[in-house]
């Protein structure tokens, strides 16, 4: 909504500056996002002197001047036949943005190059006059810039209304409140006495409503003998002091009335309606329409139309049609000003994708109490333009009545709600200066409030109370803290272990990405999902704003293969990035899907950052899944395993290179090396290990047991054994093995080398252990661990017919 | 004898202590008085002379002050050379040490934590709730009915008729008094939807929701509240500003501006030349809302707040295209 000072005034007197005021609107709530001098675009629009005129050599209407602008003479092309020497006369120099919307340029016009325009007063919108370039007083001084020059300011404060305040899309709405903040009157227009001969109107028609849920009022005027043409320049000069371009007369006027007091209005002309009357109904499933922008619209049966005696002639509340629009030879017009159900408006207008101004304000609701006064001002005001005359008489059709709401305001609600005590008798001054009106109530704290027919939005004394705080003021509002009662407090269990999960990772060096939760529709796809994969069960998006966010997320590894993509398009090449976020999966049956949290990493590049140190080696399996144990085990999960997954379930890992994450003989993840078909499906340069595990999973496995193991002080005795055995078996097995074997005095065995080729044949490998023994009650005695070693070299000897190095 | 022997430690220590910190010069006196030949040495040899009853007493006497001399003169050397290790043996200190760097945390997980450690100290329980979420939690029973022209102030994700992707985190506002008896007092941190991407709108961003129910809870509480955040989030020096605003789950409802903190409200390109930041929606909680969810709305007043972590974390850091969070550019996110 733009609101011109100059406007403004016409209702309440502004004593203060543009800038203040807006400060000031917007401390009561409505936000003013800018305040824009209506005739800023002038600075670059300057008082010239024509030079010379000389006829343009390739066009008989155009002459060529010589313009002295003050800093220069230029050359321009000019139409007006008015265009003489030793006139002064406003020249736009190039960049000036009119407000008709052209924008000056230098060039060639027909061969002649011309560095600016000379301008009539219609095109500066300083005047009506469009027939020759606007001769300015001689005593101006060359080159100053046309506002300076003529003291032309007007202010235009553009406010960014919130849904609820549907009065101040009006300037009296705006003025009201500019009113009550000053303390000045507000003046209202004279209200128009337009009766005449009291049923003049019923002779030349009539309106029926047929839907009156959707209209529960609808207010026709007529006037004949109309000449249409433009405007008289106060009227068009309002309609462009906020931005709206005049078309003729009659609109121009509809336009006014809409704009001065909200009540959007609609102009017929009443020889274009069929047996010259109106028939508010809904529209025929299906039917077309075609709009005064000559767009054809097809209609449903919920649509409110305005109708004559046959066909439809305007979308109720949203736009009027082309087959009864007003035209130069219109001359009897039908002033329509009516209610419309804001639902009923607010579809249709959703629906055929068309806001305008009317359908704004009726959908936030218009004053139904305001139609008729609309009506009159309009038809007054034409009777004014026009020269038409207005037929005597109102047609008021109305089936849904307008009855007042009264609310009762406790005065100590008030205070309690707002933490500051308003006294009765200013709590009532305060409503009054917004037009409602207060008076005393049966119970003794109490006001009376009966709220005027424009605030449809005031229907609660919590609704009253916030009047009152904004028009006290919130700074006036003292600053106090509620009352902090101690109690027990679930823990955020979930916030800690994420919290902890991003302070371990980011210590393994890992980096925290969030990416969408939309993710591209053929996101399965691409990782090869099979077609009976949980996470095939997506969650789609109905309205997408592009193809690659049009899923919700059923795994975060899409996101991370895309980040990886992006940073290698930046030439970083080292990467190793986790997320935690939800998954969303649907759940056959339910209302909402699956959200499950999960943690996802991925490592790509050398294992090492550059350095001195180290060789630039790729990083592999083992780093991801150290860093992964390392994880879990800070956690203080009990230890994993990782198991090889079968080559037919490998999706979207490399066969071989992917493992089950499992944990106290659960299955909480995957990680693996990505598989090259899917690497080249998402088209990636080089290669990644990722892993995703559910946090639900690690949450439930979570124990705060760390005290297991006493620490003895007898010392340890560590026995070594290397076991050559089939490349194919896992390492763990060795070590499972061991542990089935229950020795009390066995404290721990630990993997520490592993080793092919050499003298070993090439289907075996050499495993090496290290085997700690340890008694709680004595120093071990050499030949009793030779023994316990002996029992368990023999054992896995034989488990795994493994051989001992060296025979 | 004796007296020589006396004499030649004290010059030899007079002459020591000139000489400190000179290697060149202690080496020297190291030779002459210690040396093979030096003069302590020939002093000792000199004791085969003596007379037999003589030679026990010189010869402790000498080697006492040989033993202190050298003492003496390892010393000296010690101030000289640190602990004597040979000086050529020496590291580049100025290699970099043997580490991975530590990773980043996002920096719109580290403001959404500051924010809630913040409230968390005043109080508030963290609550989470779902992202895809129901019509009526995310819209009706906040008082926005379908077809509300309020519900053009957020653009929505469906996902079906009835369940969206949440616009903001204030459903969590009803599933907490759903499942609780007042008082109430949770911030809700999480990620919402907006169907919306331009320079300044990210189809997905973050918000931090506060509710707070209780008996004669007040509008001024929520300003202390507010006030409260804000100094510790930026400083204490940061202006807040309440301006009336419309939020139909709230009723009065405010928009709260902070002073702009890039350029202290002389106005910049930031804060749009207003020297204002608007950062936090807030109210007090609507009637309506009580009412959807049971509780009593002549016993219990509450206020209800909401930020976007995003506008948060740029005004902290400095950031200045909001796209850059979810674009994660390892080299923007290494900086946090």
């Amino acid at each position: 909504m733009k609101v011109s000072l100059s406007w403004l005034k016409a209702y309440t007197p502004v004593k203060r500056s543009a800038e203040e005021l807006a400060e000031a609107l917007t401390l009561v709530g409505l936000a003013v996002d800018a305040v824009v001098d209506r005739y800023r675009f002038l600075d670059t629009v300057l008082v010239g002197r024509i030079l010379a005129v000389d006829a343009h050599p390739a066009a008989d209407r155009l002459t060529v001047c010589q313009v002295d602008t003050g800093r220069g003479i230029i050359p321009v092309v000019c139409g007006a036949p008015n265009a003489a020497p030793d006139l002064l006369a406003p020249v736009a120099l190039p960049g000036t943005s009119l407000p008709n919307g052209t924008v000056i340029e230098a060039g060639l016009i027909r061969g002649q190059r011309s560095e600016g325009m000379l301008c009539s007063a219609a095109e500066l919108t300083l005047g009506a006059d469009a027939a020759g370039i606007m001769v300015l007083k001689g005593d101006l001084p060359i080159g100053a810039a046309l506002n300076t020059a003529l003291v032309l300011s007007d202010p235009v404060l553009e406010l960014d209304l919130t849904p609820n305040r549907a009065d101040c899309l009006s300037m009296i709405g705006v003025a009201r409140e500019a009113a009550a903040i000053q303390g000045t009157r507000l003046t209202l227009p004279r209200r128009a006495s337009v009766s005449g001969a009291h049923d003049d109107i019923r002779r030349l028609t009539s309106v029926t409503i047929e839907a009156p849920d959707h209209c529960p009022r609808y207010v026709a005027r007529v006037l004949e003998g109309v000449v249409v043409g433009p405007s008289p320049f106060w009227l068009q000069d309002r309609l462009l002091s906020v931005g709206l371009r005049p078309i003729n007369n009659i609109v121009d006027v509809t336009n006014l009335v809409m704009l001065e007091c909200g009540q959007p209005l609609h102009a017929f002309d009443l020889d274009c309606l069929a047996e010259n009357r109106i028939v508010v109904r809904t529209a025929g499933q299906g039917e077309k329409f075609v709009t005064l922008d000559q767009k054809e619209r097809e209609l449903d049966s919920e649509m409110l139309m305005i109708c004559d005696g046959t066909k439809p002639v305007a979308i109720a509340g949203v736009m009027g049609g082309l087959n009864s629009e007003i035209r130069p030879d219109t001359r009897r017009v039908l002033i329509e000003s009516a209610c419309f159900e804001p639902l009923s408006v607010r579809k249709t207008s959703k629906k055929l994708g068309l806001g305008t101004d009317a359908s704004r304000r009726f959908e936030r609701g218009v004053d139904p109490a305001g139609t008729v006064q609309a009506a009159d001002r309009a038809a007054a005001l034409m009777a004014e333009v026009s020269g038409g005359q207005v037929v005597g008489g109102v047609i008021d059709a109305h089936p849904r009545p307008w009855t007042p709401k009264v609310i009762e305001l406790s005065v100590e609600r008030t205070h309690q709600v707002l933490g500051i005590r308003v006294p009765k008798r200013k709590i009532a001054r305060m409503l009054s200066a917004i037009g409602f009106q207060a008076d005393s109530a049966p119970r003794k704290n109490e006001l009376r409030i009966t709220v005027p027919s424009f605030r449809v939005d005031v229907s609660r004394p919590e609704d009253l109370i916030e009047e009152v705080a904004r028009l006290s003021g919130f700074d006036s509002i003292p600053t106090t803290f509620p009352r902090l009662p101690a109690g027990e407090r679930p823990p955020a269990a979930r916030l800690e272990l994420r919290q902890r999960i991003k302070t371990i990772l980011t210590g393994f060096g890992f980096t925290e990405v969030i990416t969408y939760s939309f993710i591209h529709g053929l996101s399965c796809d691409r990782l090869m999902l099979p077609a009976d994969d949980p996470r095939r069960r997506t969650v789609a998006v109905l309205n997408p704003l592009a193809e690659d966010q049009s899923v919700m997320r059923s795994s975060l590894v899409p996101g991370l293969l895309e980040t990886l993509r992006f940073n290698l398009a930046q030439q970083t090449r080292r990467l190793k990035l986790f997320e935690i976020g939800k998954v969303f999966l649907q759940r056959p049956g339910a209302d909402l899907p699956e959200e499950p949290e999960m943690i996802a990493g991925l490592w790509s590049g050398s294992r090492d950052p550059l350095s001195w140190h180290a060789k630039d080696v790729p990083c592999d399996f083992y780093d991801l899944k150290g860093a992964v144990e390392g994880l879990l085990g800070a956690l203080n999960l009990p230890a994993i395993e990782v198991s090889q997954v079968p080559d037919a379930q490998c999706f979207y890992t490399r066969p071989g290179y992917s493992g089950r994450i499992r944990a106290a003989s659960r299955e909480i993840g995957l990680i693996g090396e990505l598989h090259p078909r899917v690497r080249a499906a998402v088209d990636l340069k080089q290669t990644a290990f990722l892993f995703e595990i559910e946090i639900g999973a690690i949450e439930e496995l979570l124990s705060e047991t760390r005290y297991r193991m006493r620490t003895v002080k007898f010392p340890a005795v560590a026995r070594d054994i290397t076991l050559i055995v089939d490349r194919s078996l896992e390492a763990r097995a060795v070590i499972n093995e061991v542990a089935a074997m229950n020795l009390d005095l066995l404290e721990s065995v630990q993997l520490f080398d592993v080793f092919s080729g050499g003298p070993i044949p090439s289907d075996k490998r050499s495993l090496s252990y290290r085997l700690t023994y340890r008694s709680p009650e004595k120093t071990l005695e050499d030949n009793e661990v030779n023994a316990l070693h002996q029992l368990v070299t023999e054992r896995l000897l034989g488990v795994f017919q493994a051989e001992l190095p060296g025979r | 004898m004796e007296l020589n022997l006396d004499q030649a430690y004290s010059e030899a220590r007079r002459e020591l202590e000139t000489a400190a910190g000179d290697p060149q010069k202690i080496q020297a006196l190291q030779v002459h008085y210690l040396g093979r030949k030096g003069v302590l040495t020939q002093f000792l040899r000199s004791i085969a002379g003596l007379p037999p009853e003589q030679r026990p007493a010189a010869g402790q006497k000498a080697n006492a002050i040989k033993q202190q001399l050298s003492a003496d003169f390892d010393a000296a050397i010690e101030a000289l050379e640190g602990d004597g290790l040979a000086t050529q043996d020496r590291i580049d200190v100025s290699l970099p040490g043997r580490t991975e760097a530590t990773g980043a945390l996002h920096p719109i997980s580290r403001i959404s934590a500051e924010i809630c450690a913040i409230f968390s100290k005043m109080g508030f329980d963290i609550v989470e709730g779902p992202e895809v979420e129901k019509d009526y939690y995310n819209f009706e029973a906040l008082n926005i009915p379908k077809n509300h022209p309020a519900r053009d102030m957020q653009d929505t994700f469906f996902v079906s008729p009835d369940v969206v992707l949440r616009t903001h985190t204030s459903p969590l506002q009803v599933r907490t008094m759903e499942r609780q008896a007042p008082p109430v007092r949770v911030i809700a941190p999480g990620k919402v939807f907006r169907c919306d991407s331009d320079q300044t709108h990210t189809p997905m961003f973050h918000q931090v929701e506060g509710l707070l129910v209780d008996e004669n809870v007040s509008f001024g509480d929520l300003k202390g509240t507010l006030t409260a955040f804000v100094h510790q989030m930026f400083d204490e020096q940061t202006r807040l500003r309440f301006r009336p605003s419309f939020f139909p789950f709230t009723e009065p409802s405010a928009e709260v501006d902070i002073l702009c903190v890039i350029c202290r409200g002389r106005g910049c390109r930031v804060c749009k030349h207003t020297g204002w930041l608007e950062i936090l929606g807030s109210g007090m909680v609507h009637p309506a809302v009580f009412e959807n969810v049971g509780y009593d709305t002549g016993r219990y007043t509450g206020f209800a707040f909401g930020m976007g972590v995003e506008r948060v974390a740029m005004l902290k850091y400095g950031i200045d295209d909001l796209r850059k969070f979810f674009e994660n550019d390892l080299r923007f996110l290494s900086q946090f």
